[in-house]
């Protein structure tokens, strides 16, 4: 059984129809690389598969894990192991990222029955993963997000996916915006959670964050569906011929 | 023509005026307090100062004058103050306006801490009242006026020059009584040159029952001077609580104020605050967590009467149910009181469709080398910020209680003694708990 199914998906925003019958599937282990042209419904997928509300299912189905992913609150689903990188992480003003963090991981354990973790382990955890990532302790007594540049904000999110070790990884086009040092440093986050029960899903408009972080399936999606799919050098091939092809074959 | 509220108000005085505390000079003083009252009458809508809040209409009877409390008021007294129980503070308790010794710690003041109950203090016409009780802050507002008419008790404070109070100073005022009354409380801070110190007041009752309370600090901060002063406002859920701080600012002096308000039915907070020496810094917070159909008024008057003044306000209302806030402030900037710079915001979060907040902010300026702005905002809890809580896995529940306590958090967290921020937030949290049944 895939970790992620993916079956038929329609959504809609506003009555806009944004997904047109997207299948996909995910086994753990593996990870997918989602490449497409601007509004061909990259981040609507990355959206959907965490919970947003705005967005409607009209059809089809998903499934994490054998269960009913859509029919799970946002926060059930990352206690199930679901974790999206946003695009644009949100800054959250009055809450450090101490307490933010310490809240979500304590909040996911409850919910799996799992005792919460106590200050001083949560605080070793914290630094060593702080450390690796290159983000000073200093910045985590600071609210979330609240004056930090594009790329520490990635990396704040690379923070949070660390700590909370999740089975399933979205990244929103994470590498947008990031210079080539701080998308090394995204990919090393990324890579170390590679393992054979966990699985990424990584959505992307270019092909250079797969130098780092090698996938092992590549699909393009345009128009809302998934139009072709295969292994790491079908987005070499992008990169070189870019979506064109894609885009009027799909209209 | 006198609403049944005047009326009672002056058969009151009428009977009372002859027993109240304090001598001739005194008797005189509330002669002339409640002539100013009985001319004007209980502020209404179309008082401009009232505009929101108007107390003619919202006060339907005037309670009779508090008894002095019996055994059983000071029993019922006895847990009040309780939020702040761990910080080590100096309890000063008045139950029913009237100062309870068993309920106060005297002993052992620090060096430079004097302590008096009001009513001793205007009874042997003590200095320190003649010559400045009602002198901080003048000011002709109809709810000081009745206040000086009818009050009591209260605390009567004084810290010498340079005194240092490890120890804050937790004035509680708890209605006991069982039966619906009122009550008038005065107290006079004088915080001399140099002088440091917390000082928290608390009012808190009952809930079922109508009580009514007006109360009003003067607070004096030397030149030099530290000051930190919370009032927490959890008065019963019936209550009409209507308080006046008058401050006034030394040279280089600074005043952080936070009014932290969850309780009561209708509650006023009117801040007058003066700068009177050059150079001092004010702060001034409120912090609302109200619901039902609460009504809470925090109005402010700033006034930088000299050069060189700083001076930032915040208000932070939270208001779920049909509650309603209003927030006034006024910074006037006198002439010549250049350098000044003051900047003023209000802001609201609605956590349901039927509460209803009033931000009415005013500057009178008349310098022209002066700093000075406001800013209001009004809305729901950001609905992106919350999925963004719940995506890493915190439930609804949780990401608005701590969105809410983030939002509150930024008045509270100006003040300086980590207990109390402590005892602030556990309160704002205790009202979020509450929320939810």
């Amino acid at each position: 059984m895939p970790m992620l199914e993916v079956e038929n998906l329609h959504v809609e925003i506003e009555g806009r129809k944004i997904l047109e019958g997207l299948s996909l599937a995910v086994n753990a282990g593996e990870i997918h690389a989602i490449m497409g042209p601007n509004g061909s419904g990259k981040s609507t997928l990355a959206y959907v598969l965490a919970g947003k509300q705005e967005y409607e299912v009209t059809q089809g189905r998903v499934l994490f894990e054998g269960e009913d992913m859509l029919a799970m609150e946002p926060d059930e689903r990352a206690a199930k192991g679901l974790f999206l990188a946003f695009q644009y992480p949100l800054e959250i003003p009055g809450v450090t990222g101490m307490n933010f963090l310490r809240t979500a991981i304590n909040a996911q354990r409850k919910k799996r029955g799992e005792p919460e973790l106590a200050i001083p382990d949560f605080m070793k955890r914290l630094r060593e993963v702080a450390k690796r990532l290159g983000i000073e302790p200093e910045m985590l007594r600071r609210a979330v997000n609240v004056g930090f540049s594009g790329g520490e904000k990635k990396r704040n999110e690379i923070l949070q996916m660390a700590l909370l070790e999740p089975k399933l990884c979205v990244l929103d086009e994470t590498d947008s915006g990031l210079d080539i040092d701080a998308l090394k440093i995204v990919a090393d986050g990324v890579n170390r959670l590679r393992s054979p029960d966990r699985a990424s899903i990584v959505i992307t408009h270019y092909q250079r964050l797969l130098n780092y972080i090698v996938p092992d399936v590549v699909h393009v999606l345009s128009k809302g569906r998934i139009v072709k799919t295969g292994g790491k050098d079908l987005a070499l091939e992008l990169e070189a011929r870019g979506y064109t092809e894609y885009q009027t074959e799909a209209a | 023509m006198k609403t049944a509220a005047e009326t009672a108000l002056a058969e009151a005085f009428a009977a009372v005026r002859a027993k109240l505390p304090g001598d001739r000079r005194i008797a005189e003083r509330r002669a002339a307090a409640f002539e100013a009252f009985d001319a004007l009458g209980l502020p209404h809508r179309r008082v401009e100062e009232w505009k929101y809040t108007d107390l003619r209409a919202l006060i339907r009877e005037a309670k009779p004058l508090a008894a002095a409390p019996d055994a059983q008021a000071k029993r019922r007294a006895k847990g009040a103050g309780a939020l702040l129980a761990g910080i080590g503070a100096r309890r000063i308790t008045f139950v029913d306006g009237a100062f309870v010794a068993e309920l106060s710690d005297l002993v052992a003041l620090e060096p430079g801490l004097s302590i008096a109950p009001m009513a001793k203090a205007l009874a042997e016409s003590d200095p320190l009242v003649a010559s400045r009780l009602g002198a901080i802050v003048p000011t002709d507002d109809v709810a000081v006026a009745l206040n000086t008419a009818f009050m009591g008790d209260g605390a009567l404070v004084r810290i010498d020059r340079d005194a240092r109070l490890e120890r804050p100073l937790h004035l509680v005022f708890a209605f006991g009584s069982d039966t619906a009354s009122a009550t008038f409380t005065r107290s006079l801070v004088v915080a001399e040159e140099g002088a440091q110190a917390t000082l928290i007041e608390s009012h808190e009752g009952p809930d079922g029952i109508d009580y009514q309370v007006n109360t009003a600090l003067e607070l004096f901060v030397g030149d030099r001077a530290h000051v930190d002063h919370v009032k927490i406002g959890i008065e019963g859920a019936r209550a009409i609580h209507v308080s006046t701080l008058m401050a006034s600012i030394g040279a280089h002096a600074r005043l952080r104020d936070l009014v932290f308000t969850t309780g009561g039915a209708l509650v006023r907070n009117q801040l007058f605050v003066r700068f009177a020496g050059e150079g001092a810094t004010l702060a001034l917070n409120g912090a609302n967590l109200i619901k039902g159909r609460q009504h809470v008024d925090n109005t402010l008057v700033v006034d930088h009467a000299v050069p060189g003044g700083f001076s930032r306000e915040l208000n932070k209302s939270v208001l779920d149910g049909e509650s309603r806030s209003v927030f006034q402030g006024k910074i006037i900037v006198r002439p010549g009181a250049q350098k000044t710079d003051g900047k003023m915001m209000a802001q609201a979060l609605l956590l349901s469709e039927n509460a209803e907040a009033d931000n009415k902010p005013e500057l009178e300026i008349f310098a022209d080398d002066v700093q000075c702005g406001h800013g209001a905002t009004a809305g729901a809890l950001d609905q992106n910020l919350l999925f963004y809580l719940k995506a890493r896995g915190i439930p609804q529940a949780e990401a608005e209680a701590l969105l809410i306590q983030a939002f509150v958090g930024e008045a509270i967290e100006t003040l300086e003694h980590e207990g109390v921020k402590d005892a602030l937030m556990g309160a704002a949290a205790e009202w979020l708990g509450s929320r939810k049944q």
